[in-house]
């Protein structure tokens, strides 16, 4: 491992931790923007972060070591996720340590624990919240797999830095498959990152809520651990996103020079990938719980679909 | 002398062993005290030996035992050494814990358990041991008997009894199976050893009459589908330490022999053996998963997720198959290290797993888990150690579930390299059906962990659960430090395996993981695929502890404890928390045309609501009440003959005479 | 310039086979007389691409017959017939849709395998369009199979002439004029007898449920 790798890996956690609150302060704005409300600026995730770790934590009587572990452990995934996903260069030391299924089960592992902890207090809306998350999960899940499957197959590599790596170095040409396994992709990120058709990230409405009874329980500087995780996982996602179906402009050297050239792209992307989220957001309607499997299976459909076009047509 | 030799006495030391148990038939102090911990380190000895074993070339003995002229042939090679290093490893863990467990006054006295219970460890033994057909059946059926006595430990419970008998029932159609299947193999030549099978060349017909039989017959054992009925019930029936060597590791006696037969004793393999294994296995991991999700009962609970874990090794063993079937020796010593990979891990996380369900039971006298919860308070030990195994259950990086997993859907990945077009779109869809089963599994995990250990106290009495004793939580902690070693360290653990794959397709992946370091597993080449297991621990562990620190540093550590919100209601009590049912009611919902689901539901008028669930299984009635139905109308049939009189038993006796004796002249 | 848009076709495609098995999860009749209208847009711009390519006059004219006939007058008649007759929902399916599509998905599978030799054999720049062409036509088809009511049939029976209609532009380059007229023609006699026919099941049963139609077979 070379100093400029290190260099290198250190920059894109770093980067990830400081810009995934800004994302969120993004499409928080353009949402309101779209919805015809005034918005909030754009600081205002940190502003938030920043009282959060203020106030002092206010933990349930009962609670067990778990629930104060909890929000660790989801924060340290999400951070080595986006240490792996390649948002600045294909070549960081860290990308051989999991590859895109290890990713997928790194997901699994915050998902698994943050669950455990909304199960651990005994309120009727933790477990609540806790068995709808895992639903969603153990549907997202698989299609998941089949999107990075669809875009390995191309690569011939679970990889994720060597699929970027190919992708981008491919003559621009249209791939039918990558195309309708960008569609479910885009269906399933929505659905993991507790976003409008599937969850709604603004409500406290007890019924239709998932990620917000989960940590329902929470407060303090676990909520802004839990809040920052939050926005550190759509990060990875966008960015995981980016390099599948957008490639180009991610440096594939661990020169200094090259990285901070990769900025600027990156910056570009994700302002566009905010806008379009929110997009999103604002012209559906969240569905009824029971119809995100329903949801979920389309992506699934979808990212088979793209398996198999990729098996007809081939590359 | 040999290894074998000294595993022979280790194995004759376990009988020792039951043999002095029944002389203190209700004397628990020594049972407990004596014998099953030195049946532990029996154990021990067993694994070490075992994983010397691995490494040396075959090793084969005669054992003058039986009939005159028919001894017991036994052999020692790469395959059997891996299975006794299973039973070894996960036996020192189930045997320290049992020491702990068994007490007087539970149905079989504990003397009598411990001559079960070393007489099914060492017949498992021998089974991977043996080297003919003879010596197999009979280690076989001691096996079925031993823990069908174990089973019905309880005897006293009618349910236990049924569950006991349906047990042995599906385990003596199998061992049909079995026989007929070693009397194909044979192929007429009268000679039932394993070396004059393999030197058969069969008929691609008589070959997979052969496969088919074994099929059916270890599959019978393993609980594959539709031959699983009997698991669900007989598994939990057994006192947790049983139910752990069941689950854990007699499980994998079946798949052993499936190995043995379909790889070793058939020469060459078809493409179909592998797809009906892959279609089966897949079918029975789908089955298991989704039926586990909605069980209120912890045991059953995992036994259903024992199914799920078979249909895995099934799926691994058939892509095996199926790449072997095509000469692609590589790939398919890939998918068998991935199924072995899994038959290791099973056998540590479902031991650890149904005998921290024991330890539970002991200090609550509740196996329901809608009345259970917040056990972690009670007993912490029991339930980080579980946390453990059911972190690995779920397939979650980085502990052992997730190797297996990962290799096999390295395989699938690989699958696009079939000769055949048909397979080669088929089989990389059916990864997303892996992929579903482990995401589910997941789900499953949470349910069992979360309303045991989590949450508040369901009933009062569980505020005076006592903690594990401290043998228990030791049995625990081997298994638990296995799971985690078995996680951490893949590249050293395939390295065990390289020699069986080796045995059964003559490939291995050990050399082409060594090539990339210790630290990163890569089954081909870094550009493929990697995964560094120890560097996801080590680089978790350091982003937790300095998020820990960072917070402390800039920020305060300020905490107070207050009553959990109550949502406005104060007048909450714990069992208004979410139920198991509840949690499993998605499950139910999405998979209905898996269950026969009867519901009861209250009308607004009920003074006393009561609402109930159950839910069947379509196999029990579509397919196991007809036959049995049919049973009972031909044994009605034959029923006609008993007269009860002396006289008639007579003349039917006279008559055959007579017709045998003309038989005889003509 | 070219290149892409012969990779383009594929795109064209794979969007009919993703709208082939949109309109078997679809419920809502209105929803899939859009998709429908949808599939024959991407039908027209698929052809129109081919002849482009291939500098063959005569698929532009029957792109442009395609855009006439399914793009604008059969999804009129269609709105129409389910205004007058006010069908809304077909919830009731012969296998629930899950099932549906799992079965789908082998179809999908078969097609493309059947397709792999006969797309050899084909010269045109389509050719490996072929299988998805052939899946489309069996996925219509199996829509057919499991609705109950009469309107969602009828327009699985014309996404069925869609598929066909896309195996002959990918595997020949089109049929002869001569025959695409008559196919045309066929079509649009087909949906106006079609459409007689489902207001007379209705005066006959009060429903558009097709299992009525059971109780006219001879006992």
């Amino acid at each position: 491992m070379s100093l400029a790798g290190l260099f290198a890996q250190l920059l894109a956690v770093v980067l990830a931790l400081g810009l995934a609150p800004l994302l969120t302060g993004w499409i928080n704005q353009w949402r309101a923007w779209l919805q015809g409300r005034r918005a909030p600026g754009l600081l205002q995730p940190y502003r938030t972060l920043h009282k959060l770790f203020n106030k002092e934590s206010v933990v349930a009587e009962n609670a067990s070591p778990i629930f104060r572990v909890a929000p660790y452990i989801m924060f340290g995934s999400m951070a080595l996720a986006c240490g792996i996903a390649p948002t600045l260069s294909t070549d960081l030391p860290l990308a051989p340590a999991a590859d895109a299924i290890a990713l997928v089960g790194l997901f699994a592992l915050a998902r698994v624990f943050i669950s455990l902890a909304a199960m651990d207090i005994g309120t009727s809306f933790g477990t609540l919240g806790a068995r709808r998350e895992m639903l969603v999960g153990f549907l997202a899940e698989p299609a998941l797999l089949m999107v990075l499957f669809a875009a390995s197959l191309i690569s011939q590599s679970t990889s994720l830095a060597q699929i970027v790596e190919t992708l981008a170095h491919r003559p621009f040409a249209i791939y039918p498959s990558l195309a309708v396994a960008g569609v479910a992709f885009t269906m399933v990120s929505l659905a993991e990152n507790a976003r409008v058709p599937v969850d709604n990230p603004a409500t406290h409405l007890e019924l239709t809520m998932i990620h917000e009874a989960l940590i329902l329980e929470y407060s303090g500087r676990h909520l802004a651990l839990v809040e920052w995780a939050a926005s550190l996982k759509l990060f990875a996602y966008s960015c995981i996103g980016l390099a599948l179906f957008v490639p180009w402009g991610v440096a594939e050297a661990d020169t200094p020079i090259a990285i901070v050239f990769a900025i600027p792209a990156l910056v570009a992307k994700l302002t566009v990938g905010g806008v379009l989220l929110a997009l999103i957001e604002t012209i559906n309607a969240k569905m009824r719980l029971f119809r995100v499997p329903e949801f979920l299976a389309t992506a699934f459909l979808l990212a088979v679909i793209a398996l198999l076009v990729h098996g007809l047509l081939g590359a | 002398m040999l290894t074998l030799d000294w595993i022979l006495i280790v194995i004759a030391g376990w009988l020792a062993l039951g043999l002095i148990g029944i002389a203190a038939l209700r004397n628990t102090a020594v049972v407990a005290r004596v014998l099953f911990p030195a049946g532990a380190a029996l154990a021990l000895a067993l694994a070490g030996l075992a994983l010397g074993a691995l490494f040396a070339p075959p090793e084969t003995a005669v054992l003058a035992i039986g009939l005159p002229d028919l001894p017991f042939h036994l052999r020692l090679d790469g395959l059997s050494a891996f299975f006794l290093l299973v039973i070894g490893a996960a036996a020192v863990g189930i045997s320290i814990f049992a020491a702990g467990y068994f007490r007087l006054g539970e149905g079989t006295p504990p003397g009598l358990m411990c001559l079960e219970y070393h007489l099914f460890l060492a017949s498992m033994a021998l089974v991977v041991l043996a080297d003919d057909a003879y010596a197999f059946m009979v280690m076989w059926e001691t096996m079925a008997l031993s823990s069908f006595f174990l089973v019905t430990a309880n005897h006293r419970v009618p349910a236990i009894r049924e569950a006991g008998f349906l047990y042995l029932l599906v385990a003596h159609i199998g061992a049909i199976a079995i026989l007929l299947c070693f009397g194909v193999l044979q192929a007429n030549t009268g000679d039932y050893t394993f070396a004059n099978m393999r030197a058969q060349t069969l008929s691609p017909m008589w070959a997979s009459v052969a496969f088919l039989l074994a099929t059916f017959g270890f599959g019978a054992k393993a609980g594959v589908l539709p031959l699983h009925v009997w698991l669900p019930e007989a598994h939990p029936a057994a006192p947790s330490p049983v139910s752990a060597l069941m689950s854990g590791v007699m499980l994998k006696t079946a798949i052993y022999g499936l190995l043995r037969v379909s790889f070793d004793l058939l020469g060459a393999q078809l493409w179909w053996w592998g797809a009906l294994l892959l279609a089966v296995g897949l079918a029975t991991a789908l089955y298991g998963v989704v039926f586990s999700a909605v069980q209120t009962d912890m045991k059953r609970l995992l036994a259903y997720s024992s199914i799920e874990n078979i249909g895995l090794l099934f799926v691994g063993i058939g892509l095996g198959v199926l790449f072997n079937a095509y000469g692609m020796t590589a790939l398919s010593a890939l998918a068998l290290t991935a199924a072995l990979y899994h038959v290791l891990g099973h056998a540590f996380f479902k031991s650890l797993l149904f005998l921290a369900t024991g330890s539970v039971l002991h200090s609550t006298g509740e196996r329901s888990l809608g009345k259970l919860g917040g056990l972690m308070r009670r007993m912490p030990w029991v339930a980080w150690l579980s946390l453990v195994g059911v972190l690995a259950s779920s397939g979650l990086p980085p502990l052992s579930g997730f190797v297996s997993e990962w290799l096999l859907l390295q395989s699938f990945l690989f699958t696009t390299g079939l000769p055949d077009s048909f397979l080669n779109m088929m089989v990389p869809v059916l990864a997303a059906g892996i992929a579903l089963v482990s995401a589910l599994a997941g789900y499953t995990m949470v349910k069992f962990f979360g309303v045991i250990f989590l949450g508040q106290p369901r009933e009062p009495k569980l505020v005076n659960a006592h903690p594990s004793s401290r043998l228990e939580r030791a049995g625990l902690a081997w298994l638990a430090a296995g799971t985690v070693l078995l996680g951490l360290v893949p590249v050293s653990v395939i390295g065990l395996i390289d020699p069986v794959t080796r045995l059964l397709v003559s490939g291995g992946i050990a050399d082409a993981v060594r090539a990339n370091g210790w630290l990163l597993l890569s089954p081909s080449s870094l550009d493929r695929a990697s995964y560094s297991p120890l560097v996801f621990l080590v680089v978790v562990a350091v982003a937790v502890l300095l998020t820990a620190l960072g917070v402390r540093k800039f920020y305060h550590g300020r905490l107070r404890r207050a009553p959990a919100w109550d949502c406005g209601f104060p007048a909450q009590t714990a069992r208004m928390q979410d139920t198991a049912e509840g949690f499993g009611q998605p499950i139910r919902q999405i998979f209905e045309p898996f269950f026969r689901l009867h519901r009861e539901l209250p009308s607004p008028f009920d003074a006393k609501p009561v609402y109930r669930v159950t839910i069947e299984d379509h196999f029990w009635h579509w397919l196991y009440l007809p036959i049995a139905r049919l049973t009972s109308r031909i044994a009605r049939v034959v029923g006609r003959l008993q007269q009860g009189r002396i006289a008639i038993y007579l003349l039917y006796s006279f008559v055959t005479l007579i017709v045998l004796l003309m038989v005889v002249k003509s | 310039m070219n290149t892409l848009l012969a990779q383009s076709i594929n795109l064209f495609a794979v969007v009919l086979l993703v709208l082939a098995f949109a309109m078997i999860a679809q419920r809502r009749i209105l929803t899939l007389i859009h998709l429908f209208t949808l599939q024959g847009a991407s039908l027209v711009a698929a052809t129109l691409v081919v002849a482009y390519l291939t500098g063959q006059s005569h698929l532009y004219f029957s792109a442009g017959m395609t855009f006439v006939l399914k793009v604008v007058l059969i999804p009129i008649l269609l709105h129409r017939v389910i205004q007058r007759l006010n069908v809304r929902w077909d919830v009731e399916t012969l296998f629930n849709i899950p099932t549906t599509m799992l079965i789908g998905i082998v179809l999908v599978i078969v097609a493309f395998n059947l397709a792999r030799p006969i797309a050899g054999l084909s010269t045109s720049i389509a050719r490996g369009t072929l299988g998805i062409a052939l899946a489309c036509v069996l996925l219509s088809f199996l829509m057919m199979i499991v609705r109950a009511k009469a309107v969602p049939q009828v327009i699985g029976f014309l996404s069925m002439e869609n598929g066909l209609f896309f195996a002959a532009t990918a595997a020949t380059s089109g049929m002869p004029m001569i025959v695409e007229l008559g196919i045309a023609f066929d079509v649009l006699v087909g949906i106006l007898i079609l459409g007689v026919f489902m207001f007379q099941i209705r005066e006959q049963f009060d429903s558009l449920d097709i299992r009525h139609l059971e109780k006219l077979k001879e006992d």
